[in-house]
């Protein structure tokens, strides 16, 4: 130790530094370089951001896509000549056939999810439990091509044998929601198990003590308690089910169209994208800059239906 | 001096807390309510696996695997696409595990707790939740146009990695939080710099739980077909991509399931396609299966 310590009389001695004389370039390196690494992260974001922003109001900008219409108008066909009849901006088919089959998705995946996660918490035994898990992680692991190849090759042709071929087209909307729906049902069914075991068990047992039947201990008790929790799960398998592509390009086609025609097929924003970039446009075209302008309303609505889970688990939460 | 209950009887007691096996109408019928919507899921993953096997095995010779793509169904073949996925996957592997377990490490082992912490905490798990296809948009305006990395197995490889980077970072993190204190207590007692610490004691201990998780982040990344044809995985290539060929095109085994399913002709549609899926589940299930097996060899007891 090279510490001075300057000795006068009657008073107490100065601390003496323990820090190194010399400091330690190494360790200093290091860190840099695993900040370096979180840092990707932000680069990420900022680059998501950045490439819909530019890329995407280029589009807009653009003379000839009217801002008013690419919000307002009902027909899509931005791959007509510009400037004459073929020539649509309007972004709302494929809106409207992107929230038809999350809908669609999430009438299927919110009670299937929510029944299995009651299930698994309070009526399954635990060898049940310990089988069941992990058949509904793999549920979750099947990638969505696969997913995409059920709906079109094993869901539509039932439904149209049950409802007829003139009621259900090949590429149909109902087809596609509902395997969105099977999809997200993991999701659901583990957000909702976690909200649901976070309830301490001593609100269970004052009401078996009370004298309830199990049905209404789960429902009335428990539910309520985990509600938040369950809310915020519902919330991102919906931006999960906006979100999802391959299904909904494999199974509800490629044909922009408004309405709520179940049987009919409708173009998603994500089905759009895919289909465009199949054409290899160049950069800087107008199917180049529209893939970005659809992108960019995409991910807007799904960074704020996530930050909406976030705030409402976060607001809403039962502190036990 | 207390009576202690004996831990059997604790337990035998707890349990008897739960809701009698009662037998009233109401009761059973919602048991079987929530009993057969459990099944449901069950049995539409039996229906799906049992549907691609019926449709696909036919098709599983060994020219399926070692033939390129063709415009006859008999003699069509996933060879790009399995070697285009086998070079994806190794890229993405050796980016993504340095990057997220280094971000793990630093958010876990040296990060102070002020705002930009926290702010990282979020854009992680904000970037969890942003749709596939948007990560691909991502890849094709920056790293394809903007660095020209063109339509490459590098750009292709460099967009998987970002998508599964929240994941592995999550997962990294549990691994180390796992380590208990006094392991690095120790260390520091015993004069190690911080640095020294980390990466001698408590990366070694948290490995295995990092390489699972990053298995499994990987075994995600093999399926995703979004984001890769939208930076441009080509849709039919006669050669082998290697995973030294950074910048050439590429093909993947999900992109091929794709178009393959488009085709028009039934075979293609339905026998190639569901062969091709096989190949694709069955590289899934051989993931997955190293990925447990390390968990339950490697996993400590502390």
């Amino acid at each position: 130790m090279s510490a001075q310590v300057e000795r006068v009389p009657g008073a107490l001695p100065e601390a003496v530094s323990l820090h190194r004389t010399r400091p330690r370039y190494g360790e200093r390196v290091v860190k840099a370089l695993l900040w370096l690494c979180g840092a990707v992260s932000i680069l990420t974001t900022v680059g998501i951001i950045a490439v819909l922003a530019v890329d995407g109001s280029a589009f807009l900008r653009n003379e000839l896509v009217p801002i008013g219409e690419f919000f307002t108008g009902t027909e899509w066909t931005p791959t007509g000549t510009p400037g004459t009849e073929a020539f649509r901006v309007g972004v709302l088919p494929l809106v409207n056939a992107t929230l038809l089959i999350t809908a669609i998705a999430v009438t299927v995946a919110v009670p299937l999810g929510l029944a299995s996660a009651i299930y698994l918490s309070d009526y399954a035994p635990r060898r049940v439990r310990r089988t069941v898990k992990p058949i509904l992680e793999i549920l979750a692991g099947v990638p969505t091509v696969v997913l995409g190849y059920f709906a079109l090759t094993f869901v539509t042709p039932l439904f149209q044998d049950v409802l007829g071929t003139d009621l259900i087209g090949i590429f149909n909307v109902l087809s596609a929601g509902i395997v969105v729906g099977i999809m997200i049902v993991p999701t659901v069914a583990s957000l909702s198990e976690d909200a649901m075991s976070a309830v301490p068990r001593a609100l269970r047992e004052a009401a078996y003590g009370l004298g309830a039947p199990k049905r209404t201990v789960v429902l009335r008790v428990v539910l309520p308690a985990a509600l938040s929790g369950i809310v915020g799960a519902v919330i991102l398998a919906l931006g999960r089910g906006i979100g999802e592509t391959m299904i909904v390009a494999i199974a509800a086609g490629n044909n922009p169209a408004m309405g709520v025609d179940l049987g009919e097929g409708m173009q998603a924003m994500t089905a759009y994208i895919v289909n465009v970039v199949g054409g290899e446009p160049s950069r800087g075209s107008l199917a180049y800059q529209s893939i970005f302008a659809v992108g960019g309303l995409l991910f807007v609505i799904t960074f704020t239906l996530n930050l909406l889970a976030h705030w409402v688990v976060r607001r809403y939460r039962q502190v036990y | 001096m207390g009576v202690t209950t004996p831990r059997v009887s604790a337990e035998r007691a707890a349990r008897s807390f739960d809701a009698p096996r009662s037998r009233t109408r109401r009761e059973r019928a919602f048991h079987v309510l929530v009993l057969v919507a459990t099944a449901i899921s069950l049995a539409v993953l039996g229906l799906l696996l049992v549907d691609i096997l019926q449709d696909g095995v036919a098709r599983l010779r060994l020219d399926f695997l070692t033939s390129y793509t063709s415009r006859h169904a008999d003699q069509t073949g996933v060879r790009a696409g399995i070697m285009g996925t086998f070079s994806l996957m190794t890229l993405v592997a050796l980016t993504s595990f340095p990057l997220g377990v280094g971000a793990a490490i630093y958010l876990e082992e040296f990060a102070r707790d002020n705002r930009f912490t926290r702010l990282l905490e979020t854009n992680i798990s904000n970037l969890a939740g942003v749709p596939s296809v948007v990560y691909g948009l991502l890849g094709l305006g920056v790293l394809v146009s903007v660095m020209g990395l063109g339509k490459s197995l590098l750009a292709g490889a460099l967009t998987l990695t970002l998508l599964i980077l929240p994941v592995i970072i999550v997962a990294s993190r549990e691994a180390l939080r796992a380590v208990p204190r006094e392991i690095r207590e120790g260390g520091l007692a015993l004069g190690a710099t911080p640095v020294q610490v980390t990466f001698r004691q408590v990366v070694p201990a948290a490995l295995p739980g990092m390489l699972t998780g990053t298995i499994l982040a990987l075994s995600r990344a093999i399926g995703e077909t979004a984001p890769i044809l939208v930076v441009g995985a080509a849709l039919s290539i006669r050669t082998d991509t290697m995973p030294w060929s950074v910048g050439e095109s590429f093909a993947a085994l999900p992109v091929q399931i794709f178009r393959f399913v488009t085709f028009p002709q039934k075979e293609f549609q339905i026998e190639v396609t569901a062969a091709a899926i096989i190949v694709l589940m069955a590289m899934l299930l051989l993931m997955n299966s190293v990925a447990i097996v390390l968990r339950n060899r490697f996993s400590r007891d502390w």
